[in-house]
């Protein structure tokens, strides 16, 4: 039986109850619990504490003063997933270059940002991190038990530092001779290595493939707060 | 033709407004000229304003507020539910109800078979309309 969640001793009017204090202790058998246990509540012994070693006084004193550290040490608090977002999920990016796209969702990484690929074949957004304020999660998912998403950390994203040049005089007036940014082959496995079990989980869907190349638009008629996702 | 749904006792009608929204219910009495007493086989009988209810075709044979047994009886004996069911004012609110149910990708789905329809319209027409003008000159 679930245990008593209001009281037995309803309101006549405020602050006054239909039965009396006595009646209530009758009432709510703890005398029987009493007489049981000999006059009194049974409760757990405390435990002996393990004796401490007694403690040498230290055998020299600093000269200078310790400064105390007066912040409590700052506690990381990971971001709480939101529970339409599970691992597989098709999630609509709300901001940036890739507004509207639909993605899927592969894991929360440490930092709290989200871990998404388009798949990059499918609707070109390669493997990229994003805040879950940015989203919405749908309630379609995709099976990824097949991709190994292990190796991924938000160190892969950091950015590279740039290392200044030194110019010479000539290079110096020449200027603006941009370098091509070119993608290194790593990070183009590592999106193939995602991407190639997960576009054969997708073709296993009839329509799916064409749902995630497609961007997501309101449209006329259309309610965003009464939609269902 | 002339004027056919009344305000009568037996009279079904549908909610349209509050927390019934969307109830087929029964009028079965009517109090006066502004509200009527109410009653369905799944609610707790109550008045209710005319202006919240919408009168439907549908009327059943009761007499003046039976119990709730007669009246489902009078209900499943009138076959309202499924008339009801099959009238395009309760078809129209199927649809609408499934359409808001559905989720992105299915709207989606919907929009491809949209799309597929439309082609398959336009290829017949294209072609009765050649065989038209072929019969004709």
């Amino acid at each position: 039986m679930a245990p008593r969640t209001t009281s037995r001793n309803k309101d006549l009017v405020k602050g006054i109850g239909q039965f009396s204090r006595g009646k209530m202790y009758h009432k709510r058998g703890l005398w029987a619990i009493k007489e049981k246990n000999g006059g009194s509540f049974p409760r757990h012994e405390p435990q002996a504490k393990a004796e401490k070693p007694a403690e040498k006084p230290p055998k020299y004193y600093p000269a200078d003063d310790i400064k105390v550290s007066s912040r409590a040490p700052r506690k990381h608090n990971p971001t709480k997933l939101r529970s339409s977002i599970t691992p597989g999920t098709v999630l609509i990016l709300l901001a940036g270059r890739f507004m509207g796209r639909r993605v899927v969702f592969l894991k929360q990484l440490p930092s709290g940002l989200l871990l998404i690929t388009g798949p990059f074949k499918i609707n070109g957004v390669p493997l990229r991190r994003v805040n879950q304020a940015y989203v919405i999660g749908t309630s379609t998912k995709v099976d990824i038990s097949g991709v190994n998403v292990d190796q991924f950390t938000d160190k892969l994203f950091a950015k590279e530092k740039e290392r200044r040049k030194k110019k010479t005089e000539g290079e110096f007036f020449e200027a603006a001779k941009e370098e091509k940014k070119v993608i290194p082959q790593e990070r183009k496995d590592e999106q193939k290595g995602v991407d190639d079990p997960l576009l054969k989980a997708i073709d296993a869907v009839t329509d799916l493939r064409a749902y995630l190349g497609t961007r997501f638009t309101l449209k006329d008629g259309m309610k965003p707060h009464e939609l269902k996702f | 033709m002339p004027f056919q749904r009344y305000v009568e006792i037996g009279r079904v009608a549908l909610v349209n407004y509050g927390k019934d929204y969307g109830k087929l219910v029964v009028i079965v009495d009517v109090i006066d000229q502004n509200r009527a007493l109410i009653d369905a086989p799944d609610m707790v009988r109550g008045q209710i304003n005319f202006k919240r209810l919408s009168l439907t075709d549908f009327k059943i044979d009761i007499p003046r507020i039976p119990k709730k047994s007669k009246l489902i009886a009078a209900l499943d004996a009138a076959d309202v539910k499924n008339k009801w069911e099959k009238s395009s004012w309760g078809r129209k609110l199927i649809v609408q109800k499934k359409r808001a149910s559905l989720n992105d990708f299915d709207r989606f789905k919907v929009m491809l078979a949209k799309i597929k329809r439309g082609h398959s319209i336009r290829r017949e027409l294209s072609q009765l309309k050649k065989s038209a003008s072929k019969s004709d000159p």
